[in-house]
Formats: structure tokens, sequence, C-alpha cells
């Protein structure tokens, strides 16, 4: 009898398990496509940026060979400064974004208007993600040589102009502080109620309570956006080659100038240096980034 | 809560002021020309040399991307959710590297990569590839490219709308009322990622319609690099031009938010 009733249970088990396998196995090869297409697409030009930066080709024989020249060079004179430029601009501006972002978050999330709330974070999805060339005009349009604003407030009179570093601030700002607003959003309504009140019944003044209770909690969530703006910042080419041209000097635009050879031909193998320079800026981004995360989702569970 | 009032609401004050002027001023911007008002701008573009040509090209690659992108994140990401959840570190990593390659350094290794093809496959049938995925009528390699930038983008609206359904048990529903694993999959799993999938659809279409730096540097001209193009000729249609895209990408972005709730694309960035 209870062998009958074993026999009866492992055969579907056994049904069971078979099938399992075989679910396992069209799983696997459901995720296949997708690795392929990584693989082309994305890892041939990913190799083929790291060979190039480590190698130079010599003219006279056209053999190559591996060095660490083009990052020495890219790292030195006009490529460093362009370079510096970069992180200087990212830093700024994400800085700014960060407490701007800081808050209209704040701002928006106090607010007893859900409709407001919802307008603001839906607008800000939509602002953070798509600038670019548009943006750029946007902008030249306004506050430009010829600009909307520029002439009718007589801002040129004041040496003021949207082709230098401030410039590329305001304009980088119009797309970093949404992307704050939309990071910052989730951890300031974490904040509970309960510790403000648990502040103010201890004594504690408004300003005492964001130093001692509110900053501490935001401050991973604050770090882990600032560094999110910065990778931002640091990435834009579009922006800023349509409206600067060439007059600041950013590191995406030398790669751009590299790569097209308008300034020096065979500065290619250096515009890959370049890239590789970025995308170690870019990685320790990400490296400080994704921990920062996971402690501030902490918080908010 | 009301002394905070003021403060709140010279916050939003200055906000809705910095996020807004430059839209109107580009307004006025392309309807004013000197003492008067004129459409002249938008009403010449339709007319205006490789408006058409580029608008086609880049829906054409949108088109293309959109459905290449879903092809490949789909099937994997129920795959995650069915059988092998084991593999669900391997397709995050893999969604997230381009975070860390910007576009810029992703175009400068696929610019080598072309280049590889008449120095060293030039005899080898690799070469006619290499020359198909560049033709200017319709180049794959955007394509490509603009696949592998979406994959953030579209990994996460997947993710979020397979989050809200519980896959296995629909899919074992549908297999106890008789459907095949097919059946199951695309009668009964995909209806229920209509939003997903809809989301995924539109941010790979804004992000195909308005990309510049890998169409331009490759040498083509999709829509944003014609307008870049116009700009020194024509800066007020170039203006009126961008107006019209914003507000269309936005319209479109606005009205998805609205049908399928908050837009949370970026959140990781």
């Amino acid at each position: 009898m209870t062998a009958a009733l074993t026999e009866a249970a492992q055969a579907p088990a056994a049904a069971a398990h078979r099938q399992q396998r075989r679910r396992r196995a069209t799983g696997t090869l459901a995720v296949v496509p997708l690795l392929v297409l990584a693989s082309v697409a994305f890892g041939i030009p990913a190799l083929a940026m790291l060979n190039g930066a480590f190698t130079v080709r010599d003219p006279a024989t056209g053999g190559t060979s591996y060095t660490a020249a083009n990052l020495t060079t890219s790292l030195h004179g006009a490529y460093l400064t362009a370079l510096l430029g970069s992180v200087k601009l990212s830093a700024v501006s994400a800085a700014l974004g960060t407490v701007l972002g800081l808050l209209l978050a704040q701002a928006v999330v106090t607010s007893r208007f859900r409709a407001l709330r919802e307008a603001v974070l839906t607008a800000s999805g939509v602002l953070a993600n798509f600038g670019g060339v548009p943006l750029a005009f946007a902008f030249v349009a306004t506050l430009g040589n010829a600009g909307v604003l520029t002439r009718s407030l007589g801002l040129r009179d004041t040496g003021w102009s949207l082709y230098s570093f401030s410039g590329l601030t305001l304009v980088y700002l119009y797309f970093l502080v949404p992307l704050m607003v939309l990071t910052i959003t989730p951890a300031l309504e974490g904040l509970r109620v309960q510790w403000r009140e648990a502040a103010e019944n201890n004594g504690a003044t408004p300003a005492q309570y964001w130093r001692h209770v509110a900053l501490p909690v935001l401050a991973p969530s604050l770090l882990g956006g600032f560094v999110l703006l910065f990778g931002s910042a640091f990435a834009a080419y579009a922006t800023a080659a349509a409206m600067v041209g060439s007059s600041v000097p950013l590191v995406t635009l030398q790669i751009a100038d590299a790569l097209s050879g308008n300034v020096l031909v065979g500065q290619e193998n250096v515009a890959l240096a370049l890239s590789l320079d970025m995308v170690v800026v870019a990685g320790l981004v990400m490296a400080v980034y994704l921990p920062l995360q996971r402690r501030s989702a902490r918080w908010l569970a | 809560m009301a002394r905070l009032n003021p403060w709140r609401w010279a916050v939003l004050g200055l906000a809705a002021l910095y996020f807004l002027v430059p839209l109107g001023a580009s307004v006025v911007f392309s309807v004013d020309v000197g003492d008067r008002v004129t459409f002249d701008a938008y009403s010449r573009i339709l007319g205006t040399d490789g408006f058409g040509d580029s608008l086609l090209l880049a829906l054409e690659l949108a088109a293309a991307t959109i459905a290449l992108v879903l092809l490949v994140m789909v099937p994997a990401s129920v795959a995650l959710r069915l059988g092998a959840p084991r593999l669900r570190p391997v397709v995050e990593i893999v969604c997230s590297l381009p975070l860390v390659v910007p576009p810029i350094a992703f175009v400068a290794g696929i610019s080598t990569v072309l280049k590889w093809g008449p120095e060293h496959l030039a005899r080898t049938p690799f070469f006619r590839t290499m020359v198909a995925i560049q033709n200017p009528d319709f180049p794959v390699v955007l394509v490509l490219a603009y696949a592998v930038m979406a994959l953030p983008f579209v990994h996460q609206a997947l993710d979020a709308g397979l989050r809200a359904v519980d896959v296995p048990t629909l899919v074992e529903a549908a297999r106890s009322c008789g459907a095949n694993r097919t059946q199951a999959l695309l009668r009964a799993v995909l209806p229920n990622l209509r939003g997903a999938l809809l989301n995924a659809s539109f941010l790979t279409l804004a992000l195909v319609l308005g990309e510049y730096t890998v169409a331009h540097l490759l040498g083509f001209r999709p829509f944003a690099v014609w307008i870049v193009d116009i700009s020194g000729a024509q800066a007020q249609m170039s203006v009126a031009v961008s107006v019209l895209s914003l507000l269309v990408t936005w319209v479109m972005l606005l009205a998805l938010a609205a049908a399928g709730g908050r837009t949370r694309t970026t959140s990781r960035g």
C-alpha cells in the first residue's frame, strides 16, 4: 500500500523534475539572443577600443606595437586640460543639481496637491532623459548671442556668454535637476513623520532636525544622486557640441575632434585612450553609486 | 505645514520659471522677425531639403531598433521569471554595461571596428557584411548601436512590468486550460505586458529620434544630425524644429506616463 503510494507519487514528481529541467534549458536558450547581441554590438567595439588604446602604428613600417604611449598622451597637454575641464564642469553642475534638486523635491513631496506631485515627477522623468540637440537650441534661442532674453535684457553689455563654462552649467542643470528630483524623491518619501515629531518632542529646532536626523539619513541617497548626476554630465556630448563647438575644453569634444581628424591626422588611437579614460571615470562613478543605492534602499523599506 | 508655504512657493515658482522660460523664448525666437510675428519658419520646414529624408531615416531606425531590442529582451526577461532566475545577474550586468561606457566612447570603439573592414578584411566574406551594415540608406550599424544603448531603459521597463505579473501562475493557469507553452506565452503573458512593452517602445523611440552622438560621428544623417546641419544657415528654422520635436517627444512621453503610471526610467541612471 505504502509502496504503491510512493510509486504513484514518484511518477508525477519525476515528470515535474523533467519538466523543470527542460524549462531551465529553454530559459537559458531565451537569454542567448541577448548575449549574442551584447557581445557582437557591444563587446567587439569595447575590445577594439581597449586594443586601440594600447597600440601605436609605426608610420614607416605600417606595423603596430603595444604601448602605453597613447594613454600618456591622453593625460598631457590639451587632452589633460579637456579631461579636467569635463571633470570640473560635471562636478560643479552635479553639485548645483544636487542642492537644487533636493530643494525642489522637498517642496514637491511636502505639497498637499497630489496632482502637482504627479505632474512634477512625470515632467522630471521626461526632462531628465531627453535633452540633447533640441535643448541646446532652446537655450541658444533664449540666452545665446541673439537670444530673446539676451536682447530684451541687454545681457551682452554685462559680459554674459552662453558659450562658456557657466553657460554650459546653466544648460546642463536643465536635465540634471529633474534627474536629482527623480533620484531623491523616494528617499524623501521614506523620511518618517514620526522622526520629525520625536525630534520636536525632544526640543529640537527644524534646523537641528535637518542637521542631526534628516540629512544623515539622506546622505547615501544624496551622494548617490550626486555621483549619478556627475556621470550624466560627464558623458554628455550632443548638447555641448551643438552649443559651444569647441570654445570650452571638454573631453567628449576632444574625442570627437580626434576621431574625425579635425585637429591632427592619426590621433584616432589617442581618441580611444581618451575614451578609455572616460570609461574608467564612469566605471568609478558606478562603483561608488551602486553600494550607496543599496545602502539608502535599507532606509526606505 | 502652513508656515512652510512661502518658502515652497518660491522654490516652485523659480523652478517653473527656469524650466518654462527657455521653451517660451524659443517659440518667441522662432516666430519673431524683427517687428512682426510670422510662422514662416514652421511652414517652411516641410519644404526644406533633407527634412523628409532625415525624419524618415530616423523613424525607420527607431522601428528597427524597437523590433530588435524587444525581440531580444522580452524572451530574456520572461525567462528570468520562469525558468532561469540564476541568469538574472548576468542579464543585469549586460543591461547596465552601456551605462558605464558613454556614447562617445562607444562610438569611438565602433568606428575603430568599422575601419578594420578595408584594412584587414578586404579579402574575406566579412568585408561585404561590413559594407552592407554601413549602407547610408539604412545603416544597420546604427540599429545595433541604438539597441545596445536602449538596453538599460528597456530592461528597466520590462522588469517593472513583469514585477506586477505573476508569470509562473499565469503560465500554469493557461496550461491547465489546455494551452501549450507557446500559446500560454503569446496569449496569456504578452497581453499582460502590453503597458511595459509600450513603455519600452516609446523610450526607445525617443532615444533614437533624439540621438546625435553616434549618428554624427559615424557620418550618417538622421533627424537630430540634420537639425544641427541646418542650424548654421537657418537658425530660426532649427529652433522651430527643435521646439516641435521637443513638444512631440514630451507629449508622447507624458501620454505614456499618464497611461502607465510614472516613468521611473532613470532611477538607475
